[in-house]
């Protein structure tokens, strides 16, 4: 079994004890195969019970373990120690305020997830005893990958965009809107326009495209986002250039 | 301190809580919901449920038959009405959650698909790709967010029940972000705390499943049920623990040993079902007990390969081809390549059983009411009981929806009988009480460490409670734990802020998970029999005419829990022999 | 510690003039836009030849002239390498704004961009045919 010493510099920052953040260098014993969060464990169990952060599941589906990990947003979880030959350096996801160590205040995006009416607004009324709403495999496809968002919000962190303009919906919660407005079954688009459709909605990404190379479930938000951007500009030219469409 | 007033609150956000939350929401808009989880709810556990809910949908199933499955598959320690009521309601459920949107994975007409599962004898289990809980979870969630009388109090860890006059009458909760105790002032409460695997070193549960529902209701005063029914699941990852879904072998893999035989032939799981062609109820498709047990029987043989995380055994899924295993299993095959660095497409990956679920819970009946008034639970932190002895693969995604929704309208049953909200001065002392036992973890230097202790509780449960038992072993787990938490009294917080203190927040929640574990551990020294997940290499039978009966663990302080007995309800199947030979039982 | 409110949640300064130092992603990104630049440079230069053209054959003539300065051929090739810089990466990006779905499956990006780069040989062939080069 190999193992290696691996040194961690990790972002430590206690709102009652310090005025600002500062790095603490942690040098610990660790196997080859593991993931930066159980080197975190690992340190939390046996070397400094105060180190805070959040975690679950460990198997990159609950979104809670986003941290930046040399400068770069990932799940800890599935951030492995032997791609890092040096010493790691471990912040809390950019762009979000401090509450403690590696956690942060994350309301921002809930509010934002929040706002774009993130659920099924039918198309038709159906009772639930008449059965299920039909959606071919075809159907299904067209949404699936925007489905697969697990609210990490690493794309917030890597978005430069957010980072100057807060203001900014930001990816992930473009992207569910969008996931609900390319779903068979709605017919709530219409509805979620008025927020995605604005100045600090889809019209503030500039198409860095730094999402979608940091997003660890392959969501794909830029592609969203400029699929939102299309279909919002050929809303506009179709209500300008055709009135008689609009009822 | 200050106090949150509404009408429900509701202990936890994952897929049981938030079911119900709706529910309410639903039922009557003006309801004030208080809806209390220690994770955002779309971290909860149940995001990591990959193979799918199980329901009767297609023409050639019948409620009958999941019923038969799921009463056989338990080992006959399952309330047959409640059986009843979850195989009747489990269409329904899955059907409204398709209206909610959930993207479950489809036929080509359109119709939703269903896929075998172990321990089913017809397909009926739907599912959305292999990621069925990420999505169960993640549309109810959002299903939420459109229902402003859900208020959501995330990250707040439950630290106590309010109860008066024999009323549960709410709940104190610490805001994890302040380190404020608040009080939570409600005329009913549902606990959906999910399970607490991580009891064990060794399992697929994420961190947050400790079981502080369960113990919030055993400190209460009501009993939790079944907890020595522990389940295994055959595949985990050996490294992490991290689970491979049984839709794996659903979609048709194979379990070999060292040798590449099939063993499962060799454990009355035969005859040898050709490769590629899963036979439901036989060889992989058999239930997760029996399975597991294999596996025990195979090592000690030394018949296992060794890798450098101990014994496994051989998951083969190369006969599915890539095609159908990225379609079907993404997920588990960017796991096995991420934790194992074994592609399942060129070998077979390394898996060892796992624990996996808790049977047991805290105790309610078939209304998902708890005997304490005012009181409900549901979810895996629940004891109904639907899963008896050995829970079916599928079945409690499908138990937290009907479950969830039951224990909803039940409360608001409650409410209507206008139960009040007990005697104000008395909760605040109470709620003032609990604050002060938590403060008072800030002042103590008794210099026990919580990982040390946690250590040695997972450790001893690993060795003496695990997938076969002895009396001997279980004395020897049951002191240890005794001795365990009186330690756990002299524990020492190292970090004494507020703010985020994830060091006192483990320390209670290695408060929770011991008094459960002792529950598990005194309750499987008293069965003295083998059923189900139960295993006793001291009593190998099945003793119907003792133990066809639920065990009832009562909190006793510090003392050990005393452990009750009850009947099991019967209405149509009576006791059988559970018969995974590819005969059709 | 006492229990009392001391939550302050710590917000780190985003630099606001020259953010795009921050990280090399962002660096091509902002290669990608700058090379509009001369895009738009090359657009100009085409609108001052248009009104020389409208002065009459004398402007017109000067105008050609300038263009065979060694510093209007050094414009040039810039503008030609920006101009294909900016296309590339935007044909690139073409697969994600503009996914075409056939039955169950997408079609591939790599078909995508190669229809857009074969539709700009295309338009490049009739412009070319148009100047005569044919
Ligand atoms: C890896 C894995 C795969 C699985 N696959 C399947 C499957 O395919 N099919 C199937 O049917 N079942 C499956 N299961 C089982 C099933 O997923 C779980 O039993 C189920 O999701 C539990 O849901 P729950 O709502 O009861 O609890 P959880 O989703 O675990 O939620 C518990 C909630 O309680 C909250 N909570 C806990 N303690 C406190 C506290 N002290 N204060 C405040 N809040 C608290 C948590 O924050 C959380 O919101 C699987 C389980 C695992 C681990
Ligand atoms: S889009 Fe991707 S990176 Fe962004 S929150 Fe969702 S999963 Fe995370
Ligand atoms: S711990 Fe759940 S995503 Fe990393």
């Amino acid at each position: 079994m190999s193992e290696r010493t691996v040194e961690l510099e990790v972002l430590r920052y206690n709102p009652e004890t310090d005025g600002e953040p500062h790095f603490q260098r942690y040098s610990v014993t660790c196997r080859e195969e593991w993931v930066v969060l159980d080197a975190l464990n690992h340190i939390k169990e046996t070397v400094d019970p105060t180190l805070s952060y959040r975690w679950s599941c460990h198997m990159a589906v609950c979104g809670s373990c986003g941290m930046m990990i040399d400068g770069e947003p990932k799940l800890a979880c599935k951030t492995f120690l032997r791609d890092y030959p040096g010493v790691i350096r471990v912040e809390p996801l950019a762009h979000f305020p401090v509450e403690r160590d590696l956690v942060t205040v994350i309301d921002d995006f809930i509010a934002k997830l929040t706002r774009v009416k993130p659920y099924l607004i039918p198309k038709e009324e159906k009772p639930v005893a008449a059965g299920e709403y039909r959606q071919t495999p075809a159907q299904l496809k067209r949404y699936k990958q925007f489905t697969l968002c697990i609210n990490c919000m690493l794309c917030y962190a890597a978005c430069p965009e957010y980072g100057i303009i807060p203001k900014f919906l930001g990816p992930a919660a473009i992207s569910l809107a969008h996931r609900w407005n390319q779903d068979s079954r709605d017919g709530g688009r219409a509805q979620r326009q008025e927020e995605i459709a604005a100045t600090e909605g889809v019209w503030e990404c500039s198409f860095t495209g730094a999402c979608s190379e940091v997003c660890p479930e392959h969501v794909d938000p830029a592609a969203a986002l400029q699929q939102v951007k299309i279909k919002s500009t050929v809303d506009w030219y179709l209500a300008h250039t055709m009135p008689w469409l609009n009822k | 301190m200050e106090t949150i007033t509404s009408d429900i609150a509701i202990i936890g956000a994952g897929g049981a809580g938030l079911r119900a939350a709706i529910a309410l929401a639903q039922a009557d808009p003006r309801l004030r919901i208080a809806l209390i989880s220690k994770v955002y709810p779309m971290r909860s556990h149940t995001c990591a449920a990959e193979g799918g809910a199980a329901g009767v949908i297609k023409g050639d199933d019948s409620l009958e038959q999941h019923f038969n499955d799921t009463v056989g598959g338990g080992d006959w320690l399952c309330d047959q009405d409640a059986v009843d009521y979850l195989v009747q309601e489990a269409p329904k459920e899955l059907l409204q959650l398709e209206h909610w949107g959930c993207p479950w994975s489809r036929e080509l007409d359109g119709s939703v698909a269903v896929r075998p599962f172990g321990g089913m004898k017809i397909q009926r289990t739907w599912f959305a790709a292999d990621k069925t809980g990420f999505h169960l979870l993640h549309t109810l969630f959002q299903t939420s967010l459109q229902f402003s009388s859900i208020e959501r109090y995330d990250e707040y860890y439950a630290t106590d029940l309010l109860v008066d006059e024999g009323r549960c009458c709410g709940l104190t909760a610490i805001e994890m972000r302040s380190g404020q105790m608040r009080q939570f002032r409600a005329r009913a409460v549902i606990i959906a705390g999910g399970g607490a695997g991580r009891m064990f070193p060794f399992t697929t549960n994420g961190a947050i499943k400790t079981g502080d529902g369960m113990a919030l209701a055993y400190r209460a005063g009501v009993p939790l049920k079944d907890m020595e029914f522990v389940q295994y699941h055959p595949t985990g990852l050996p490294s992490t623990g991290t689970l491979l879904t049984e839709a794996c072998r659903g979609e048709g893999g194979v379990l070999l040993n060292k040798h590449g035989r099939r063993f499962l032939q060799d454990y009355g799981m035969g005859p040898e079902t050709p490769i590629g062609k899963p036979v439901l109820k036989t060889m992989e498709l058999g239930p997760r007990d029996r399975l597991s047990q294999a596996f025990w029987h195979e090592q000690k043989k030394g018949n296992m390969v060794t890798t450098q995380w101990g014994d496994a055994m051989l998951l083969d899924m190369r006969h599915l081809g890539e095609q159908k295993i990225n379609e079907r299993l993404p997920l588990v095959r960017d796991m096995s390549i991420s934790y194992m660095g074994v592609d399942p497409v060129r070998d077979p990956v390394p898996v060892r059983p796992v624990v996996h679920y808790m049977m047991g819970g805290i105790h309610t009946d078939i209304r998902a009411a708890t005997p304490l008034a005012g009181l409900y639970a549901a979810g895996e932190c629940a004891c109904v009981s639907i899963n008896g002895a050995n829970r079916l693969g599928s079945n409690s995604l499908t138990e937290l929806l009907v479950f969830g929704r039951r224990a909803a309208l039940s409360a608001m049953e409650y409410l209507a009988s206008d139960p009040g909200r007990g005697n104000s001065q008395a909760i605040d002392a109470q709620a003032e009480a609990a604050r002060a036992r938590v403060r008072a973890l800030f002042q103590k230097s008794g210099g026990e460490s919580i990982a040390g202790l946690r250590k040695e509780m997972m450790h001893t449960l690993e060795q003496h409670a695990g997938i076969y038992r002895s009396g001997e072993g279980l004395s020897e787990a049951c002191a240890t734990l005794a001795a365990l938490r009186r330690r756990y009294a002299n524990i020492e917080l190292h970090d004494k802020t507020n703010v985020y203190n994830t060091d006192l927040l483990q320390a209670l929640e290695l408060g929770s998970m011991l008094d459960c574990a002792e529950a598990v551990a005194v309750s499987a020294l008293e069965r003295r029999e083998s059923r189900g997940a139960h295993q006793r290499l001291d009593f190998t039978e099945r003793d119907d005419a003792r133990y066809l009966k639920h065990s009832l663990a009562s909190f006793q302080g510090a003392a050990a829990p005393r452990v009750d007995y009850s009947d099991v309800v019967i209405t149509k199947s009576q006791p059988g022999v559970r018969d995974y030979s590819g005969g059709h039982a | 510690m006492a229990e009392q409110v001391t939550r302050k949640p710590y917000v780190r300064e985003v630099p606001r003039m020259l953010w795009f130092l921050r990280h090399p992603r962002y660096m091509r990104y902002m290669a990608r836009e700058f090379s509009c630049l001369f895009i738009g440079a090359y657009t100009l230069m085409l609108v001052v030849g248009l009104k020389r053209l409208a002065e009459g054959p004398d402007a017109w003539a000067g105008f050609l002239a300038a263009l065979g300065s060694p510093g209007a051929i050094v414009f040039h090739l810039f503008a030609l390498a920006f101009s294909a810089y900016h296309s590339i990466t935007w044909f690139r990006l073409t697969p994600k704004a503009m996914p075409v779905q056939i039955g169950d499956t997408f079609v591939a990006d790599r078909v995508i961009s190669g229809a857009h780069y074969a539709g700009w040989a295309l338009v490049s062939l009739v412009v070319l045919w148009l100047a005569g080069a044919f």
